[in-house]
């Protein structure tokens, strides 16, 4: 997740229209304009698909992101986006040491659960060194405990009809809660996990406490924080604005964030 | 150029005409022109998004950077290693067209889009990064089935001795660019350049552009290896990218002073006009 990401595209152009008269402008103005008009933008996430598409075909679906040894670790992990999410409720949670803190599972699912931390703690545990990577560029490599995202969902009973896993937050940012999602195949990947340790301690609330998703071969704005539901829908349509996250919504992030 | 593709059409004895570039050639250089700004522009976009640079696998604010672009409250700096500079209007802090002044590290008329959108300079430059590599693929295959490769680049081995070297080395130095049927050939710094740019640099770039993909390390862990971790392959990315800005701007100068309409015209029709043989003497 991301700090410094300003919707001002819009906004720019909008103003540069006003100016265009001074110098160089009219051609940074007429840039940008290109950049907006929607058969651009259509022709620019090409690439988007062309990158899930191959990537899905060139990368076996259990083919496991790199795994270091804890000689590797950062010697400090940077936290990003959210570090201490607003509101009394969240507060409450952190006061009790998230004792009452529930992770609902619901959608295309069997059975509804409803597990708090204690039942992921009981659930079959992976333990990997990986490196976060963040679309703004930088990485961070840090050891993570969690519960497979595959234990969750197969406790619940996953229809074959859900297609996509949305997870939501209890983090808000500017105008709703954060909320992420992937399809199946990452949801199932060995190393997706429902993490609550980061480097053999209780997951820090700066970075996602008291449960993250780790989805190892995408890049750290996939990896939603403060994690309250998974939800196993067969549609993004009707998940925020329909591109199926936060970022994607808002500022056209690319929903398939494997490079 | 070659034996085979050497059509000559004599207008007088002094203007010869060759046909020097080849379709293949002239098209992939000019897709290449406009995808590769594209790439340079929008990656300074990106760029932007974390302007510092390590080396090793894993890098962040509190690591150790070996390149930063900075502000402070009053100027911009350019940090390499313990060298700093004061880059003041140009990286780090900046004034907009609107006025406005800015502390990205590139200002807005060397990014796509010119205002902050890591997004949408991701969007254009994973896009021409497809372009880049296919063209980039295509041409390979035809340099080396083509003949392109052995008749045109090849470097002979009296090429190779440091004497010739040397001497088209003074030759450029001194602006004294080939005539005549020499003219015709590519001379051993034309050849290493061009060797460079094609089988080195660019399929550098896209190898590490893919080694900073975490999908792509899912299925090539091996790039990792090779480039000593995405924060180094992420800094190669970044050298790499301004050795072709270098290569561009030689590659003008050299248009520029050898005649630029002779040589664009080549570039666009094929067909290049021989410079006429120096008096004896001159």
């Amino acid at each position: 997740m991301s700090e410094i990401m300003l919707p001002r595209r819009q906004l720019i152009a909008r103003a540069g229209g006003l100016v265009a008269a001074a110098g160089a402008l009219p051609l940074l103005s007429g840039c940008d304009a290109i950049n907006d008009a929607p058969a651009v933008r259509k022709i620019l996430s090409m690439g988007e698909e062309m990158n899930r598409a191959s990537q899905r075909a060139l990368i076996d679906r259990n083919a496991l992101a790199r795994e270091f040894s804890r000689a590797d670790l950062s010697p400090y992990f940077r936290p990003n986006g959210t570090r201490l999410p607003a509101g009394a409720a969240y507060a409450a949670h952190a006061a009790s040491g998230f004792a009452d803190w529930r992770v609902k599972v619901t959608g295309l699912v069997a059975r509804a659960l409803s597990l708090s931390m204690a039942d992921v703690r009981t659930m079959p545990q992976r333990t990997q060194i990986t490196r976060h990577d963040c679309v703004e560029g930088w990485s961070a490599i840090g050891q993570w405990t969690g519960v497979p995202l595959a234990q969750i969902l197969a406790a619940a009973g996953v229809r074959d009809s859900a297609r996509y896993i949305v997870f939501r937050c209890a983090d808000r940012l500017g105008d709703a809660l954060y909320y992420e999602s992937c399809d199946m195949v990452d949801a199932l990947h060995p190393q997706t996990i429902m993490a609550w340790a980061l480097n053999g301690a209780v997951l820090p609330i700066a970075n996602g406490a008291p449960l993250r998703l780790r989805i190892e071969r995408q890049l750290g704005y996939k990896h939603a924080k403060y994690v309250n539901a998974i939800e196993a829908v067969a549609s993004l349509d009707q998940i925020g604005a329909g591109k199926g996250g936060y970022w994607e919504d808002r500022i056209d992030y690319e929903w398939y964030a494997g490079i | 150029m070659a034996e085979a593709e050497t059509p000559v059409a004599p207008v007088e004895p002094a203007s010869v005409r060759v046909y020097r570039h080849r379709l293949p050639t002239r098209l992939w250089h000019w897709i290449n022109a406009v995808t590769l700004l594209i790439l340079l522009m929008s990656g300074l976009m990106i760029f932007n998004a974390h302007p510092r640079l390590y080396w090793g696998e894993y890098g962040a604010n509190f690591d150790r950077a070996w390149l930063v672009i900075g502000s402070t409250p009053d100027s911009g700096y350019l940090r390499i290693g313990d060298y700093r500079v004061e880059t003041t209007g140009v990286l780090g802090r900046w004034t907009d067209a609107e006025g406005a002044e800015k502390t990205w590290a590139f200002p807005g008329w060397a990014t796509i889009p010119t205002s902050y959108s890591l997004a949408d300079g991701r969007r254009w430059h994973l896009l021409f990064a497809w372009l880049l590599s296919i063209g980039l693929t295509l041409y390979m295959f035809w340099t080396l089935l083509g003949g392109h490769l052995r008749k045109d680049l090849h470097v002979r081995r009296a090429e190779w001795s440091p004497r010739h070297i040397w001497h088209d080395v003074k030759e450029h130095a001194r602006l004294r660019f080939p005539r005549g049927e020499a003219a015709a050939r590519y001379g051993i710094l034309q050849k290493l350049s061009y060797i460079g740019v094609i089988f080195v640099a660019l399929p550098l770039m896209i190898a590490t552009g893919l080694t900073m993909s975490p999908g792509m390390n899912a299925a090539w862990p091996w790039l990792l290896d090779v480039f000593g971790g995405r924060q180094s392959a992420r800094s190669i990315h970044f050298i790499t990218a301004w050795a072709l800005v270098a290569f561009f701007l030689v590659h003008i100068a050299m248009v520029l002073l050898a005649g630029p309409i002779n040589e664009v015209r080549s570039m666009v029709t094929g067909w290049f006009r021989l410079p006429p043989e120096r008096a004896e003497g001159a």
